[in-house]
């Protein structure tokens, strides 16, 4: 059964995240664009989060077999550098999301930010405490900084504003 | 006349430069002080090769030989890469190698910060994009150069040696190339001198506050635009070209 644009759309967008698999590409801000082409196939506009992002292949991959299973074999997916992706662009939902599964979401950047942004507070996600500490800038993956909690003495992963 | 083919010389010197210093960089891994900071050298590596990716593609295309990213990383010879010889330097011990991410860092910010406004499309969409990314870099290296150079005696030692080791490199860096001013000109790319005042007044306050002294030695003669390296890069790419020249097409 082939599903209209619509339904495509939403079946693109929730395309897991292989590296963050409780949010989706939609929830990201990394899937851009949905649309038919003149040829009648799909296109799918994405931007990957860091120029080295490893997932981008993958997302790629999974975008298209959920369309070819939603009846639509002929798809392109394109990737976009500009504009330039920004934390700013996850949803709400995927800020809460992220929260539930144990990693702190990006603090909101704005338009007023400078190069790095500078967080004040960076909250523990498992007991909520604003008493943490950075263990290191850089973590498991490009987009990740680790903290450690000095209230509940977890370490956890925080998204970093980009 | 701008041509296309001449953008993508441009967009090869600093796909070059990404891509090298990259390698460079990924070798720390496992090799690092501490696992952090494999993490931390692994991921600006990471973000490094994807810089170089966008530009290489950019650069084979704008080229029209048909030739891939792969195809440029691969299966050029020492003397058709351009990168900045600072980039294959081969590694030294830790501080050196903050050392080499500050300057190069704070080269590369300034340089794609002016590029993000290129009236060549492509190229302000990668700046922009690497520009976020090299921030942190420059960051993370800052931080290092300002721990070492007023930490302890031997740290302070350590960080000075590897200023010196790194500055002889500084002069090519900022050199007038002329591809990259003729194509300045036509507001596509960025000449390198006029890069100098704003770096030299970023590294200048790192390293008073850490400090440091600014090296005096010498500079090289330089020559990496034009294909002319180290004794060192052959081995580099000996390496870095071993699997994809030993079993051709090969994938994951």
């Amino acid at each position: 059964m082939k599903s209209g644009l619509a339904g495509i759309r939403a079946a693109v967008g929730q395309v897991p995240d292989p590296e963050i698999p409780v949010l989706t590409i939609a929830d990201l801000g990394i899937l851009r664009d949905v649309r038919l082409g003149a040829d009648g196939g799909v296109q799918v506009t994405i931007t990957p989060t860091y120029s080295g992002c490893p997932a981008m292949d993958t997302i790629a991959e999974d975008i298209v077999k959920t369309c070819a299973r939603h009846g639509w074999p002929d798809v392109t997916v394109r990737r976009e550098l500009s504009p330039a992706w920004t934390t700013d662009w996850m949803t709400d939902e995927g800020q809460r999301k992220l929260r539930e599964f144990g990693i702190a979401p990006p603090a909101r950047r704005g338009e007023a930010a400078g190069p790095v942004p500078v967080q004040l507070s960076v909250r523990c996600p498992r007991c909520g405490s604003p008493d943490t500490r950075e263990l290191s800038r850089f973590g498991s993956t490009a987009c990740k900084a680790l903290y450690a909690c000095t209230s509940c003495l977890e370490p956890f992963d925080y998204f970093k504003a980009l | 006349m701008i041509t296309q083919p001449a953008v993508g010389g441009y967009a090869l010197q600093l796909g070059d430069d990404a891509l090298i210093m990259a390698q460079r960089l990924g070798e720390w891994v496992s090799y690092a002080p501490e696992l952090e900071e494999d993490v931390a050298l692994g991921n600006i590596a990471l973000d490094l090769l994807g810089q170089a990716r966008a530009l290489l593609t950019y650069a084979g295309e704008t080229e029209g030989r048909g030739r891939t990213e792969d195809d440029l990383a691969y299966l050029r010879d020492e003397r058709e890469f351009t990168n900045l010889q600072i980039a294959e330097l081969p590694r030294g011990d830790f501080a050196e190698e903050i050392a080499r991410l500050l300057v190069f860092s704070a080269y590369q910010f300034e340089l794609y910060q002016r590029l993000r406004g290129s009236r060549d499309e492509m190229l302000a969409a990668v700046a922009a994009k690497a520009v976020k990314e090299v921030a942190y870099h420059r960051d993370h290296a800052t931080l290092w150069t300002l721990r070492l150079g007023d930490g302890t005696e031997e740290s302070h030692r350590r960080m000075q040696a590897g200023l010196a080791r790194v500055w002889p490199y500084l002069d090519e860096m900022f050199r007038t190339d002329p591809l990259a001013e003729a194509l300045a000109g036509d507001g596509l790319a960025v000449d390198a001198p006029q890069l100098r005042p704003a770096w030299t007044e970023y590294v200048a306050a790192v390293l008073r506050e850490a400090k440091l002294a600014w090296p005096g030695t010498p500079a090289v003669p330089g020559g990496g635009r034009q294909g002319l390296h180290t004794e060192h890069m052959g081995h580099l790419l000996a390496e870095m070209q071993y699997l994809a020249r030993c079993h051709p097409g090969a994938r994951w």
